[in-house]
């Protein structure tokens, strides 16, 4: 088994006991609230900081070592972060990675082509770095960032501040070339929309500490106990009496939207169908951020309540 | 939620060396070679501002010019002396024309602030991350900042010394000029790596500024930039040869106008070479030690 393996205990205040193992291959997202750990932990898996105590290991490397054995195995994207040199064209940049990595001419040829044209950004490699947009910027990044065909990438919010059109793009980019090369990508992100495109798997990282390790729809199985009921009723009336089935979230004639639990959707239903005289109904899922959020506030609760002791 | 397993675990221990790269030291050269040509592209887009800076170099030396001219003329009338500490008018000015071109081989101007800055804000990640040596990444940007200084200042420079001749009484000696440029050189080194530290220092500090106001005024005053060195009595004079900062502009001139000959030169060349190594040792240890206690600033 080619795996990637790592698994670390923190006995800091950003990460506090982290404890996974990620294969290879796979695309995984942290999620969590600014100031979970989520960055930290990248930082620790790419070897940019030192932790306290702890192991862990990034194909059988352990990353502050930084070994140049490990350095050329992986790479680091940081949304909010430069790599590229400001002042010069990006085909300077990569022409220098290509040196650092030590990348065979021809490969190097190759793979700059098919990473230009993926991203269709051929006609902005003469251009100074400077005078792209963030969107160009980013793509960029990413190009220099697989130059070197690594086996390992970490994307630390990787579509930070970009717009819809950009955002898109860059995670079908991902998306398509994660498939192809069987990559495993560890990701951050605040933005519920990349995740749900391109990870299968979710960690949800809060105070330091794993809360949820699973596949995005888990995530509301596990954490919402409702669900919403939306009823549109005929005329500009509403029936009365509506509360006693779960809470109104809203109330604005002809719609009702109701916060039921989920035990007692069927029964509610039946009773709301029984009663009155209904137009429209459907049942969903609370929205996924609402969970996370929710899920968020309940840790954090918990954390003052009960101070975690450390782990060593 | 696996714990690790010590078989697996050996498994991609040894996966992991298969794949090593092996760099041949060819290879090594070459890719220090695109870093030192990246570089002076990089600072090509700043060439006219080097052009302005190196005018403006020159425009203290008029002060200087009048400032020493009414010095030997007061110390003539009183004591009927044409020299003070030992040099005559011409040699002070042709002094303080050396010691700019010590200075443009010593001053690094930004480099520790830089380093500071990319600390604090991070940026710093991107030597760590990648299979790139940090500090000779910088000695080489610093090389091709340098190298196009040269090239943009060297007119200027020829031009000032042209109509300055007449304060200079001939080239030196051949083994004099060696020494001299061997000297310079070194005064390269000295001020890379002793302002390398200094920026590094903000692995500690992450704000290094009024470090380097200070070292900035020591700099200006004991590495003989304001005043040849030799001039200052006693404690001072001795205090003041005893820390490298002469080496940054003072030794290299002083060597060029031949104050310093034989057994003396041999051995402040010797000297200059042992701040060299011990700079370059202290900003590893520095970086070692720095690298060990970042927590990766700024996101």
């Amino acid at each position: 088994m080619r795996g990637l393996f790592h698994r670390t205990y923190k006995d800091v205040e950003a990460v506090r006991g982290i404890d996974l193992r990620v294969e290879s291959g796979e695309f995984v997202a942290f999620l969590g609230p600014n100031g979970a750990g989520k960055t930290t932990t990248l930082k620790l898996l790419s070897g940019v900081i030192n932790p306290t105590g702890g192991t862990a290991r990034v194909m059988g490397h352990v990353p502050w070592r930084r070994e140049n054995a490990y350095r050329r195995r992986f790479a680091l994207v940081m949304g909010q972060k430069n790599q590229l040199w400001w002042d010069l064209p990006a085909q300077e940049s990569f022409r220098l990675h290509q040196q650092i990595y030590c990348i065979p001419p021809g490969q190097f040829e190759r793979r700059r082509d098919e990473l230009v044209e993926l991203l269709q950004v051929s006609q902005l490699l003469g251009q100074p770095v400077r005078e792209l947009s963030l969107g160009e910027r980013m793509k960029m990044e990413l190009i220099a960032a697989l130059l070197h065909s690594p086996e390992v990438l970490f994307l630390d919010e990787p579509t930070i501040g970009l717009d819809v059109v950009a955002q898109h793009n860059i995670q079908s980019f991902l998306r398509h070339y994660q498939q192809e090369r069987k990559m495993t990508v560890l990701l951050t992100s605040h933005y519920m929309k990349d995740v749900a495109a391109l990870c299968r798997r979710v960690v949800i990282i809060a105070h330091g500490q794993i809360m949820y390790d699973g596949s995005l729809s888990g995530i509301i199985d596990r954490f919402s106990g409702h669900k919403i009921i939306t009823l549109v009723f005929p005329g500009d009336t509403l029936p009365h009496g509506l509360s006693r089935y779960g809470q109104v979230l809203e109330e604005q004639a002809p719609k009702v939207k109701l916060r039921v639990d989920r035990n007692g959707i069927a029964d509610a239903l039946a009773a709301i169908l029984a009663q009155n005289t209904v137009e429209d109904v459907s049942v969903e899922d609370p929205p996924l951020e609402e969970v996370i959020a929710e899920m968020f506030s309940l840790a954090s609760e918990q954390a003052e309540a009960e101070p975690v002791k450390s782990q060593a | 939620m696996t714990s690790m397993e010590p078989n697996g675990y050996r498994a991609l221990e040894a996966d992991s060396h298969a794949v090593a790269v092996v760099v041949t030291p060819l290879q090594a050269l070459w890719t220090w070679w695109i870093i030192l040509r990246t570089s002076i592209e990089e600072r090509l887009v700043y060439r006219g501002d080097f052009a302005l800076g190196t005018l403006m170099r020159f425009l203290p030396l008029v002060t200087q010019v009048f400032l020493w001219g009414a010095i030997y003329d007061a110390v003539y009338a009183s004591t009927g002396k044409l020299t003070v500490a030992g040099y005559t008018y011409e040699e002070m000015i042709a002094y303080y024309l050396l010691t700019q071109i010590s200075r443009a081989f010593s001053s690094m101007p930004g480099l520790a602030s830089s380093i500071a800055l990319q600390i604090r804000n991070g940026e710093i990640k991107k030597f760590l991350v990648q299979p790139v040596d940090l500090v000779g990444f910088l000695l080489l940007s610093r090389v091709a900042h340098k190298l196009v200084y040269y090239v943009v200042a060297v007119g200027p420079f020829a031009l000032v010394f042209f109509f300055c001749r007449g304060y200079f009484s001939g080239w030196p000696e051949p083994h004099i000029l060696l020494a001299f440029v061997a000297s310079l050189v070194m005064s390269f080194l000295i001020g890379f790596f002793l302002e390398a530290t200094m920026g590094m220092l903000g692995f500690w500090f992450l704000e290094v500024s009024s470090l380097l106001f200070v070292y900035m005024l020591f700099t200006f005053f004991f590495s003989g930039h304001m005043f040849p060195i030799d001039m200052l009595p006693g404690f001072w004079g001795t205090l003041v040869r005893g820390i490298p900062l002469q080496y940054l502009a003072y030794f290299p001139a002083a060597v060029f106008l031949g104050k310093i000959q034989g057994d003396a030169l041999a051995w402040g060349l010797a000297i200059q070479l042992a701040w060299v190594v011990f700079f370059i040792i202290l900003s590893r240890v520095t970086f070692h030690l720095g690298v060990k206690r970042y927590s990766g600033y700024g996101g």
